[in-house]
């Protein structure tokens, strides 16, 4: 193309301890482009986006910015020279309200009137609206990532950079963001898109840089190349789809009858009347945005909070306010979404953190003292087989990467050959070879006769595995639908929530039809 | 710019070169405040922590004092770590020392004068339940009303004391004392007494409990569910959750231990090297022992070492004191000193500093 390149990236090369995290990487972005940077976890997609916002220096290499050699010292240096960065985690208070919260974020402040003027301004013009006035705490995921877009976007950037925005958002929402970028580009800024949702790349990006091991390994076009070609660039294999095969439903292992729950922590959600059940070899998917009461959910199903007896019912016997370690010994196990402080303790050891759900099914206890060659056998056993990569099962859990540690908590229940296993986003920050482990070993389970309930944000991932398909909206379960056959216009409105209310409080009237 | 950096893993090299550090870096600093006050800063540091336990003249009475001071801190010191690392704070020790010494002694005198050797561990007994019963009340509170126990707990310690002065002049006063307050000497009654097991050692049944509970809490935490219960409620309360402890349990069973460990202690220091209900026999032990606690970073080999150091400072500094003439505040100041920078120095176990900007991976 004619045009001179936005930015230029010349042979960046950055090592850490033990690994090159990137690799002599190069490629270019001219203004007004949207382009893709995709990659498995530990590709060096975050590394070399942290150099490019200031957060990191790089060994050797050079970068230029606008024609001019670009060394950004640290964050506020790239905010000066144009280069704002949307993060995957939100950086936002949750009790403060919109304008603060942008105000908080912005070097350069304006008057607080003229910010919220500024705010509907910038809103209007690339389709987000947003209320200044609203509580964050009071949004929702898509809602709270407008408000860090319209922080970027204040500060006019030449570059803006997205780390895997629509991991948070619905197919609709999506759409919207699309959108918005799309003007954006428009206006004349380079977008940096990193995802690894393949559709989304195909749909939005002008070009994509792939990067395997921390180098480049394929520049494209990915509007002309398939989704399972680029796959294959990222991974270097072949990736085959999970393998499914009919099967007869079995009896109703896991029945949750009108479960309602008011938030344990403030900003929580309430569980509203939710009712499913799931049979022996079934999966059920519950899709929707995190913090619509999945964590609520697995928290009154594994035990952690306290519901009637009757509401949740085990192979027919009410254990709702039976204690956790009562309901693994009859097999129900859970696997919660987060990892660190949640489904492991972050500063225990790996083998430690088997005796924290496997005591009961796996015999590490005997008379009060606990089987210390046992359970770092079966950590041994989860490492092996779920090929957790980490030096042994000495080691802390915080040490491990995000996935490794994602693919350990899994495998800890799934070896435990649960009859009903609830999952809460089991593949979210995987790579997408381990992801596909873990949907395989999810479907494997279920072909062995267990009951599965997973719940995730993905949906791609529901359709691929599971059985039947419902959706979580502020609290509400819409009914549970057989996969086949759904579209994903009638996905995108269940979890939009128009077929949950009709669920709602008895006696309560609509307010529109 | 200096930064931290957090460790991904603790580094066991600096669990152990802090303290030694700390200690040396204790020296130098309080060598140039004793200097400054116009004391020899070699000989002051040689009568802290040399003189007490190798000096031909003073070590005869220094060495037993030592285990004698070290042992109630060490018992104390150890019950509280369990519920310090379960995140349960029990502040009231002392108090919970006080009516331990108080119901075990009280039993002791109600079968004055008999002699009869199973008073002695009925006394242990009392004394364990008098301190279990002082801690239970900051924990059903906790647990029923969800009050704050570091309040209960310490505000509770106010209240035994006017408890021990109304024993000591009350009702567990010496009839035969002529009206003075303070009870009959249990250490002087066979029976009643504690004696020093080895002689010259200081070693009584107190420091014996002391060393068993060293054993008693290793084992607790690195093989007993419960131990494991603690040190996961302490580090992750949500993952404690899910493995489904069982919150207000751990609230009573660690408050329970450490309030009878700390009663017993009281009841050992009662009836030997105190020798009797006096309206200020308590000194202070229950709350040094929180202290001892932390400097002994929570784990029950490193409580026995701070302990031990901690009655070292003690006696050494009343030796320099007598000796030197080293004013007493300097000598706390010192010892002030050594906690700061054993504290400080700590946080090079976990954190490694940085020069320059962040580059974290």
């Amino acid at each position: 193309m004619g045009l001179t390149p936005l930015l230029t990236i010349d042979g960046l090369t950055k090592t850490y301890p033990g690994v090159v995290a990137n690799d002599d990487v190069s490629f270019h972005l001219a203004p007004g482009e949207i382009h893709a940077l995709l990659g498995e976890n530990g590709a060096g997609k975050s590394t070399l986006v942290k150099m490019i916002y200031g957060l990191a220096k790089p060994d050797a290499g050079a970068m230029t910015l606008g024609g001019a050699p670009y060394t950004p010292a640290a964050p506020w240096a790239a905010r000066a020279a144009g280069v704002a960065m949307v993060f995957q985690h939100f950086s936002l208070f949750e009790a403060l309200n919109v304008a603060e919260n942008i105000a908080l974020g912005t070097e350069t402040l304006p008057p607080p009137r003229a910010l919220a003027a500024q705010i509907r301004e910038v809103g209007k013009s690339y389709g987000l609206p947003l209320d200044p006035g609203r509580l964050v705490g009071d949004l929702s995921a898509g809602e709270r990532q407008r408000v860090e877009i319209i922080r970027c976007l204040l500060q006019n950037p030449r570059l803006l950079i997205m780390d895997e925005p629509t991991s948070v958002l619905t197919p609709q929402e999506a759409d919207i963001l699309f959108h918005t970028l799309r003007k954006i580009s428009a206006g004349g800024a380079a977008i940096l898109y990193i995802s690894h949702k393949l559709e989304d790349i195909r749909t939005l990006c002008d070009k994509a840089t792939i990067l395997r091991q921390g180098k480049v390994v394929a520049t494209c076009t990915p509007r002309e190349v398939s989704a399972a070609r680029i796959a294959e660039l990222m991974v270097g294999q072949l990736l085959s789809p999970p393998a499914r095969t009919e099967r007869a439903p079995g009896e109703v292992l896991l029945k949750v009858a009108d479960l309602s729950l008011e938030p344990v922590a403030a900003f929580g959600t309430p569980l509203r009347h939710i009712g499913f059940d799931v049979r022996a070899g079934e999966v059920l998917g519950i899709g929707g945005v995190a913090g619509n009461g999945q964590d609520e959910l697995l928290m009154a199903l594994s035990g952690e909070v306290l519901t009637a007896p009757g509401a949740i019912l085990f192979k027919d016997h009410g254990i709702g306010a039976m204690p956790p370690g009562q309901r693994r010994s009859l097999g129900l196990l859970c696997a919660p979404e987060e990892r660190l402080g949640h489904a492991a303790a972050p500063d225990m050891s790996l083998t430690e953190n088997a005796v924290l759900t496997a005591r009961q099914r796996e015999g590490l206890e005997r008379g009060g003292f606990l089987d210390w060659a046992g359970a770092k056998d079966f950590a041994r056993r989860v490492i092996a087989n779920f090929d957790v990569r980490t030096p042994g099962p000495d080691v802390v859990a915080r040490a491990l990467s995000g996935g490794n540690l994602q693919k350990y908590v899994i495998g800890r229940e799934i070896l435990q050959t649960p009859t009903v296993l609830v999952v809460n986003q089991p593949t979210w920050g995987v790579d997408a070879g381990a992801a596909a482990a873990i949907r395989q070993a999810l479907l494997d389970l279920a072909k062995g006769g267990a009951a599965v309930v997973c719940i995730s944000q993905d949906i791609d991932e529901l359709l691929e595995i599971s059985d039947w398909f419902c959706a979580l909206n502020e609290g509400h379960l819409s009914t549970p639908r057989p996969v086949r056959g759904l579209s994903m216009e009638e996905i995108g409105l269940m979890l939009g929530g128009a077929h949950a209310t009709h669920k709602a409080e008895p006696g309560a009237t609509h307010a529109a039809a | 710019m200096l930064r931290l950096e957090k460790r991904p893993a603790p580094a066991r090299g600096w669990i152990i070169g802090a303290p030694i550090l700390a200690v040396l870096l204790t020296m130098v600093a309080g060598g140039l405040m004793f200097a400054l006050l116009g004391k020899d800063p070699a000989e002051s540091i040689r009568v802290i922590f040399w003189d007490p336990l190798f000096d031909d003249r003073f070590a005869g009475f220094s060495r037993p004092q030592l285990l004698v001071k070290a042992g109630p801190l060490i018992l104390i010191a150890i019950g509280l770590s369990l519920g310090f690392r379960a995140g349960i704070w029990n502040i009231g020790a002392e108090g919970q020392y006080i009516i331990g010494a108080i119901c075990g002694a009280g039993f002791g005198l109600a079968f004055f004068p008999s002699e009869n050797p199973l008073i002695f561990p009925g006394m242990i007994i009392a004394g364990a339940l008098g301190g279990w019963a002082w801690a239970m009340i900051p924990a059903i509170l906790r647990t029923r009303f969800r009050t704050n126990e570091i309040l209960v707990s310490l505000l509770l310690v106010y209240v035994a004391e006017a408890i021990l002065a109304t024993a000591a002049t009350g009702f567990l006063r010496n009839p035969d004392g002529a009206g003075f307050p303070g009870s009959r000497n249990l250490a002087r009654h066979p029976g009643t007494d504690n004696p020093e097991i080895f002689a010259g050692t200081g070693v009584h049944w107190g420091v014996m409990t002391a060393f068993i509970a060293v054993i008693a809490a290793c084992v607790l935490l690195n093989r007993h569910i419960l131990g494991y219960q603690i040190k996961l409620a302490g580090q992750a309360p949500r993952a404690a959750r899910f493995a489904g402890v069982n919150a207000a349990r751990l609230i009573i069973l660690c408050l329970g231990i450490s309030g009878a460990v700390a009663g017993m202690a009281g009841l050992f220091e009662v009836a030997g090297p105190a020798g009797q209900i006096s309206i200020d026999f308590n000194s202070g032990y229950g709350f040094t022992a929180i202290i001892v606690a932390f400097l002994g970073r929570l784990h029950p080999v490193g409580i026995l070492l701070a302990g031990l150091l901690m009655a070292l400072t003690f006696i050494g500094g009343e030796l320099a004191q007598l000796m030197l003439g080293v004013p007493a505040p300097a000598i706390q100041a010192f010892q002030g000193m050594l906690l700061f920078f054993l504290l400080a120095l700590d946080v090079l176990s976990n954190y490694q500093v940085r020069i320059g900007y962040r580059t974290a991976a």
